[in-house]
């Protein structure tokens, strides 16, 4: 089973986001694979395991976003892919899609796509399904649980009263959530031999795109800060903390 | 005039409610004529609700095809659908289907897909949320037909009394589309008030430590009446409790009079779920944690030793 995932290189979650004009500041900043992306290469690297095959990451972003591709090789992919273009910039869900789309069919025949449900830093969550569109497959989204065979693929797929039992011929594309599995460490030996597996580096002319394809059709007219709000008292509890909570809830009126 | 659509989603003949949370405000924006679509077994049906929310007009479907097969028959109707009448603005609900049907109309359309959006400027301009929503943007789509992704509870549903016209949509669903099929459908019973209707929250995250703390939640929340229990999607997607129950940007959006915190740190994810609640009343062994920064009453302490004795002191404020 041949099976690319789709891997993001994302400014550290754990520190707060920042924008530069009215994009998402990227550069500078310390970056790492996104910890929802390291499901899907898990979920890759198991059905490799069960089915033969190789696993192929795939990325998009400034040539910092090689670490991310290292980090995923390093836990056991076969090798990368990383288009890089000065143009993408800034792109949008729709350009990313179509990016990711040709720089997959370029790379070779695949009988499964993965991605993670949604980054974790732009959390639109609609990456996916555009990509399966433009790559023309089925897709089995907000996957929970995963079977796989030699030429299907059944999961079950969150909902939001519980789930529902999905299953799809390949290929096909999932986005997975962190349910899915635990992703394993990367050990030492595979920290050393990711260093020597190979990552192509393609600009939007060795996918055969040019910069009409990725215009986006949207502009910002104006950048503000939400109404915050406010902070109430924070108190350290001396045992008083629940009975501080009770007369908070008489006062709602909710009891 | 410019037509502006609601793509309603339709469970078990039911429409879905964000869908007419949007009609609500959709009618409000000058010059929308608006109407909704509805594909699936109920969609007939539904367009008594969607009318009565404002739309004027509902191209439904009954056909299985919708609901057997995931996103791409729907893809398929609705961009014909559009190919045919030309819609100027066509909405979504941020719920689990209807994303799916956005981002792949998006790809057929090339249209760009605007997601976490709550509120609607007029008919080109919407706001997007960045950063769990503490930086907000206003963006103007240009092109046709603009899209966009409406997070739930971003408007109140008002009923405005009108009927809708309904037009049965015929599209032939090729072989080729029906891939995705669903096999099983499994509904987590939950007891009590939903989720997203009961004025009283209590959650749970990792802070609770193991799945059978989740047991004080239910104790609290039956001591507090009308309360329902969600939790975070890190409980979630350890398997603590079902998926039923996850508040957050993928789960469930909540807007209670009072929501109650427990073992939650406050990660993005969950904050745009939640940040809507009246009331916000927090406690966490770490005094850093973000969810203190928009907590009303903030508690530092251990979760598992005020929980048993809050449940007391609501029994004894109860009398």
């Amino acid at each position: 089973m041949n099976i690319a995932v789709c891997v993001k290189h994302i400014p550290d979650p754990n520190l707060p986001g920042e924008l530069v004009g009215e994009r998402l500041k990227r550069e500078g900043v310390q970056g790492v694979l996104d910890p929802g992306d390291e499901f899907g290469v898990e979920a890759g690297l198991q059905l490799k395991e069960a089915h033969g095959g190789e696993v192929t990451l795939v990325s998009m972003g400034p040539s910092s976003a090689l670490e991310a591709v290292r980090r995923g090789l390093s836990m056991g992919a076969d090798k990368g892919v990383l288009v890089t273009d000065d143009t993408l910039r800034g792109a949008d869900a729709l350009t990313t899609a179509r990016v990711l789309a040709a720089a997959i069919t370029k790379a070779g025949e695949f009988d499964l796509v993965i991605a993670g449900v949604e980054s974790t830093d732009g959390y639109t969550g609609t990456m996916p399904s555009t990509l399966a569109e433009f790559l023309g497959v089925p897709q089995l989204t907000f996957v929970k649980r995963l079977e796989g065979a030699e030429d299907s693929i059944k999961v079950d797929r969150q909902t939001a009263e519980g789930y529902h039992i999905v299953e799809s011929p390949l290929p096909a594309l999932i986005s997975v959530t962190a349910g899915v599995n635990e992703p394993r460490y990367a050990s030492f030996k595979g920290i050393m031999a990711a260093k020597k597996k190979p990552v192509e580096q393609w600009s939007l002319a060795d996918l055969e795109l040019s910069s009409d394809d990725v215009t986006v059709n949207q502009s910002v007219s104006n950048i503000g800060k939400a109404e915050e709000r406010q902070a109430g008292e924070v108190v350290e509890d001396d045992g008083s903390g629940a009975a501080r909570i009770a007369d908070f809830l008489k006062e709602a009126k909710v009891i | 005039m410019a037509k502006v659509w609601v793509f309603s989603e339709v469970h078990n003949g039911k429409v879905d409610s964000t869908a007419l949370e949007i009609l609500t405000r959709a009618r409000e924006l000058e010059g929308a004529e608006v109407e909704a679509v509805a594909l699936g077994p109920g969609a007939t049906e539904a367009a008594g609700p969607l009318g009565e929310h404002g739309a004027a007009v509902v191209y439904a479907s009954d056909d299985d095809v919708y609901g057997d097969y995931v996103a791409q028959p729907a893809t398929e109707a609705l961009y014909q659908l559009i190919q045919e009448h030309s819609p100027e603005l066509v909405l979504f609900a941020a719920n689990y289907d209807s994303r799916d049907v956005a981002g792949r109309l998006s790809a057929k359309t090339g249209s760009t897909l605007m997601s976490n959006v709550s509120v609607i400027h007029d008919l080109n301009t919407v706001q997007h949320a960045m950063f769990g929503g503490t930086t907000l943007i206003d963006v103007t789509l240009e092109g046709s037909p603009k899209l966009v992704l409406v997070r739930p509870k971003s408007f109140e549903a008002v009923p405005s009394g009108g009927q809708a016209e309904v037009v049965k949509v015929e599209v032939t669903i090729g072989e080729e589309l029906k891939k995705a099929e669903r096999l099983e459908r499994h509904e987590e019973a939950t007891t009590g008030p939903k989720l997203e209707e009961a004025p009283v929250v209590i959650s749970g995250g990792r802070g609770l430590q193991d799945p059978g703390n989740f047991e004080l939640l239910d104790q609290l929340a039956s001591s507090i009446g009308n309360t329902a229990v969600g939790a975070t999607r890190a409980v979630v997607d350890s398997g603590w409790v079902p998926y039923a129950m996850q508040i957050g940007q993928t789960g469930t959006t909540v807007k209670p009079n009072v929501y109650l915190a427990f073992g939650i740190s406050g990660a993005t994810q969950h904050i745009v779920g939640m940040k809507g609640a009246k009331k916000i009343v927090a406690v966490n062994k770490d005094e850093e944690a973000p969810i203190f920064q928009i907590a009303d009453l903030g508690i530092v302490g251990d979760a598992l030793k005020i929980l048993p004795q809050l449940i007391e002191e609501v029994k004894s404020r109860k009398g």
